[in-house]
């Protein structure tokens, strides 16, 4: 007989709160998560497809849906380690498959070989060459993220990526890299 | 009165529920690497623990002890930790998504928190009325806040700091708990209960 | 602001929070008056001296230049210009060191002098009642005055506000040890530098002229004092000597007791600061116009035999300086020579480094004065917590919480504790018992929270512009569709009048799709082919009759061109032909590019391949070949039009090289193929290495005879072959990665 009226207090009890529960998650919903922008925001936004997917978006995408984060060559080690923070997963080092020079490079056309053809142009992701077809073309370097996306389609070869110089404006202080001469 | 300050100043401190009774070891430990979760976690602890100590007073109070089903003390608590923990979490969901996404799985892990469970079975067992149910509830909790927080403002630093490797981590983090735990052994004595 | 001139006017200053007191040693210098040197022999020019842009080139080398006259002029407002300190001729302009700590070159005009110090022509002006506020900022942009304390922000800005200024305050604080330039200068000078602050007082109308100065200055405080005597408004107030007095915010909280919030500007509560030097300056641009070209420079150090002031022409090399006042070092062999003072300043990578507008120190140590200057490895150690650097921070800030942070690159961290406030001035790491460089950890990390905050602006900018170009790809292609669709029904309703033309068209549309259907049963039967085997072959027979098609233009066009050509009006004949011939070689190298493409793809794949591939390979090269040939017919029909004959001659020879190289071409593509499937490619690629290096030197040669006949045809053609044996040059040399690069084409053609 108690067996029964525990069974029934249990039962009465879990209803009740079951109740409460279900009435909660209503009051309570919750729209998708943002995790895709956040992750987004991470990235360094060079769209160069290194990653394998068309874009930046498309691969905050993919992660948020399980990619492994180790992917994105422009980022380097610093943009793992903040997706990882944020989707918290463990940080992992970057895919080999990547060249390990990431000093930041912009395009540039040697302007004499340049036909006008507009391959560029179209293979750009931000919009970063100026020009039209039979038209000189140029590369806007402020805007040029150094994606490399244009060198493949040109067919004379004219494009070519180079260093962005370090000057007085962008030096990190590094000491050991001043050239010390004597003073007699 | 008194007993109620002395309750309460017992539960924060001379008997802290994390370094002195060793409950509710698996938070302190996992979300303290940050203060932001670190306080995060505190308030939805406190929440839980007071709901949850008020609910199994009433539930032993006017259901398992009338109808003389005492047996089924742990299974209620678990029930109704278990129900209070969904509800907060739909709550953090809501209000703080940010939150909800930097507690993680230690959100609905309350719910294992053996501190909680600790809190309402000790409370049957020192045979609390309504009153000091509610204030052990939310003492311990306090307790349970005070020491999280204070550890992760430690462990941010610790972070920074030169430690050897072998250390790193989660090894210097158990130290510091250890000296932590010394240091709130110095209050026992200061209330007798 | 009557409480501030109360206390003021009982010289009851405030005070800020810690600051040093490191040794004076300014009497090795404040003894001897400033001295006037002979000119040296050659001035280094930088053409940025000053926070903004460096404006643009007047001269170029060999200009003979006079004293005072501009050497460059910007329209941009943050541009000052800089003047030739004296009369020579440019020797030349590049690239040279200058005086940052960086060791960096930049661009600087380098000036032999002529030791005349012939002056350009100059108008003082009299009375500057009569000039205007505008007229005055424009004399004091046009003379190049820069901020002369250390920052050097142009001066012409800072003065030009229109808000309603509380308290001018002259810098006259000096605080940092060993220098002595603007003691010197105040005690010399001190009615040159009134005037200036009389020129300022015209300018902004403050409502109170404060001059600050340490009471380690006793002459130049009477001097001021005389020169002020007459006017109210002036107050010299004299401050107790401490390390960083003359730092702008500490300056500002001195006097008046107010404290400049965190990231805002002196301006927006109302107050202007100027150094002595630059009112110096003022004076003489506005009222000699003479514009800035030498400045007062301490010259100091137990290094030195004669450690004094001198005036320095800007862009005197330091070592002539150095020579000048006797510069002993000791048999030592490194001798750090330091720009700026013991606190602030920074070593010299090399002597030839020039003096500029902001440099007011060179100090050549010994070792017994600092030697934590020669010393090679620092004497750094671990933290011990001891607080003191907390203790001199004039800013409030804790140096001990932002190494931690620094070390740790916790940049969220230091933006909290406000690194960004840091002045650098050195006090934290001149007590730090630990000899910590603090202030070389906080300009690093300064460096890297720039570049980031840089860095996520571009990444915005560069998303803004992706998401607007995808947008714009998207409505392109709304559009066409939206055309496409219309034109299908417009011809739908044509074909679907009863007309006469509609039913041809029917007929015609049902003809061709009939024989679209035949080819593709007869296509479908042979069912060993594999089905890529067709597909390529049917893209390379695509591309055959394409090239086909043009080339066959492109002769029947040089035969019109032909019978054309006996005309008087050539020209547009000549551009029209031109444009065809453009034509057909851009039709001929993308054709090849092609070709070369399908190759590389078809060098993976089963090994029927090759020979489908050496075929198209044939006829593209056979195609090239033929236009070739094209281009020499019209070319040698276009030259029938000049009077020179000799044109001919190497046109025919230039003509017969591209078929040359063709040939070659069709050779090397041939064992290429060979190559990729065999394993003698190294013996292979060696000789197409050398053909094609054959192949470039003749094609320079050729290129150098097109430069002189200077006819664009034939360099539109050598620039073709040029790129092509580039490219193909670059395949062989990386026989291994050449699978590899094909496989990035298609992971790219995949990825598109």
């Amino acid at each position: 007989m108690t067996i029964l009226i525990a069974i029934l207090v249990f039962g009465l009890i879990s209803a009740l709160f079951g109740a409460l529960l279900g009435y909660a998650s209503v009051r309570f919903k919750v729209d998708a998560d943002p995790i895709v922008e956040q992750i987004d925001a991470i990235l360094p936004q060079t769209q160069c497809g290194q990653c394998g997917y068309p874009g930046c978006k498309p691969y905050a995408q993919a992660v948020a849906d399980g990619e492994a984060i180790n992917k994105c060559a422009p980022g380097g080690e610093d943009t793992i380690k903040k997706i990882a923070d944020l989707m918290g997963v463990e940080a992992e080092p970057l895919d080999e498959s990547h060249e390990q020079d990431n000093r930041p490079k912009v395009a540039f056309i040697i302007e004499e070989d340049c036909i006008g053809c507009t391959k560029c142009i179209q293979a750009c992701p931000v919009d970063a060459i100026l020009g039209a077809a039979k038209q000189m073309h140029t590369i806007i370097a402020d805007e040029c993220t150094g994606c490399d996306l244009c060198v493949a389609p040109c067919p004379v070869d004219c494009i070519e990526m180079r260093v962005v110089p370090e000057t007085t404006q962008n030096w990190l202080w590094d000491l050991n890299s001043i050239p010390v001469q004597q003073i007699d | 009165m008194t007993d109620y300050l002395l309750l309460l100043v017992a539960t924060v401190l001379v008997n802290n529920f994390v370094l002195v009774q060793f409950l509710g070891l698996c938070p302190f430990m996992g979300v303290s690497s940050r203060t932001e979760t670190a306080i995060g976690m505190s308030f939805a602890t406190i929440f839980v623990m007071t709901i949850a100590s008020l609910l199994s007073y009433l539930v032993t109070t006017y259901l398992l002890v009338p109808l003389n089903i005492e047996y089924l003390t742990t299974m209620s608590f678990i029930l109704v930790i278990a129900v209070v923990v969904q509800f907060t979490e739909m709550v953090v969901h809501k209000t703080s998504a940010s939150l909800y996404r930097l507690l993680g799985i230690f959100l609905p892990l309350i719910t294992t928190n053996c501190a909680v469970l600790g809190v309402a079975l000790l409370n049957l067992r020192s045979h609390h009325n309504f009153f000091e149910s509610i204030i052990y509830g939310f003492g311990a909790s306090v307790g349970f806040s005070l020491v999280l927080v204070m550890f992760s403002a430690m462990r941010e630093k610790l972070a920074n700091a030169d430690v050897p490797t072998p250390f790193k981590g989660a090894a210097i983090a158990m130290i510091t708990a250890g000296l932590m735990s010394l240091a709130f052994m110095g209050f026992t004595g200061l209330v007798k209960l | 602001m009557e409480s501030i001139i109360n206390r003021i006017n009982q010289q009851k200053f405030w005070s800020f929070h810690g600051g040093v007191h490191p040794p004076e040693q300014k009497a090795i210098t404040n003894q001897k008056p400033i001295k006037t040197l002979s000119l040296p022999d050659q001035l280094i020019i930088p053409l940025q001296q000053h926070i903004g842009r460096q404006g643009d080139l007047l001269v170029k080398v060999g200009d003979q230049v006079l004293k005072g006259q501009p050497l460059t002029q910007s329209t941009n407002p943050m541009a000052v210009p800089i003047h030739a300190p004296t009369s020579g001729k440019v020797a030349d302009i590049k690239q040279s060191v200058i005086a940052h700590p960086s060791g960096f070159t930049e661009l600087c005009i380098f000036i032999d002098v002529d030791h005349q110090d012939t002056w350009i022509e100059r108008t003082p002006c009299n009375d500057i009642t009569r000039l205007s506020n505008q007229e005055i900022i424009q004399k004091i942009a046009d003379a190049g005055i820069a901020g002369m304390g250390g920052a050097g922000f142009p001066t012409h800005i800072k003065v030009s506000t229109k808000p309603d200024i509380n308290f001018l305050i002259i810098n006259a604080a000096e605080c940092e040890p060993y220098i002595t330039a603007d003691d010197l200068l105040m005690c010399e000078h001190s009615e040159s530098i009134v005037d200036g602050i009389k020129i300022l007082d015209q300018l902004l109308s403050p409502a109170f002229i404060l001059i600050g100065i340490e009471d380690n200055k006793p002459k130049a405080i009477d001097a001021l004092r005389k020169a002020t005597a007459e006017i109210e408004k002036i107050h010299v107030c004299v401050l107790p000597t401490k390390y960083p007095t003359g730092g702008e915010k500490q300056l500002i909280q001195l006097l008046t007791g107010k404290e400049i919030k965190s990231g805002s500007l002196p301006i927006k509560e109302g107050i202007i600061m100027q150094n002595v030097a630059t009112c110096f300056a003022i004076s003489e641009a506005v009222i000699h116009d003479t514009p800035l070209l030498q400045r007062v420079v301490t010259v100091t150090g137990q290094a030195l035999e004669k450690p004094q002031n001198v005036w320095a022409l800007l862009g005197t090399p330091i070592h002539y300086l150095l020579n000048q006042c006797g510069f002993d070092n000791q048999g030592m062999e490194k001798t750090p020579v330091i720009m700026g003072g013991p606190m602030m300043g920074f070593s010299l990578p090399t002597d030839t480094v020039p003096v500029v507008k902001t440099t007011n120190c060179i100090l050549a140590p010994s070792y017994k004065e600092m030697p934590s200057a020669f010393e090679g490895n620092s004497a750094e150690v671990e933290c011990i917590r001891c607080g003191q650097c907390a203790d001199v921070c004039p800013t409030n800030l804790l140096p001990q919480e932002l190494q931690w942070s620094a070390k740790a690159k916790d940049y969220p961290q230091l933006k909290k504790l406000n690194l960004s406030d840091c002045i650098d001035c050195g006090a934290c790491a001149y007590v730090c018992p630990s000899h910590i460089p603090l202030v070389q950890y906080y300009r690093v990390a300064k460096a890297e929270i720039r570049q980031q905050q840089q860095q996520e602006i571009k990444a915005e900018k560069a998303k803004a512009r992706f998401e607007a170009r995808k947008h714009r790809l998207e409505k392109e292609k709304i559009a066409r569709e939206l055309k496409h669709k219309k034109a299908a029904e417009a011809r739908k309703a044509a074909m679907n009048k009863s007309t006469p033309e509609a039913a041809e068209a029917k007929s015609a549309v049902a003809a061709a799709l009939a024989r679209v259907k035949a080819k593709k049963a007869a296509s479908q039967k042979p069912a060993e082919n594999t089905a890529s085997a067709n597909a390529s072959e049917a893209t390379t027979n695509q591309d055959n009759k394409k090239a086909q098609v043009a080339a066959a233009i492109a002769r029947a066009k040089a035969k019109k061109q032909e019978k054309v050509a006996p005309q008087e009006n050539n020209s547009p004949v000549e551009n029209e032909s031109a444009k065809d011939d453009k034509k057909a070689k851009i039709a001929a190298a993308v054709a090849k590019a092609k070709a070369k493409k399908e190759q590389s793809k078809t060098a993976e794949s089963e090994p029927e391949q090759p020979k489908a591939a050496t075929l198209a390979d044939k006829k593209a090269n056979a195609i090239a070949k033929a236009k070739a040939k094209a281009l020499a017919k019209k070319t040698a029909s276009n030259s029938s039009d000049d009077s020179s004959k000799e044109q001919k001659a190497p046109l025919d020879k230039e003509a017969k090289k591209a078929a040359a190289i063709a040939k070659a071409k069709a050779k090397a593509l041939a064992k290429k193929d060979k190559a990729s499937n065999t394993e003698t490619s190294n013996n292979d690629d060696s000789q197409i290495k050398s053909d094609t290096d054959n192949q470039s030197d003749s094609q320079t040669e050729t290129s150098d005879k097109v430069k002189d006949s200077s006819d664009k045809d034939a360099k539109k053609a050598a620039i073709i072959a040029k790129a092509k044996a580039k490219a193909l040059a670059k395949k062989k040399l990386a026989s291994e990665s050449a699978s590899e690069e094909s496989q990035m084409i298609e992971q790219q053609k995949g990825a598109k």
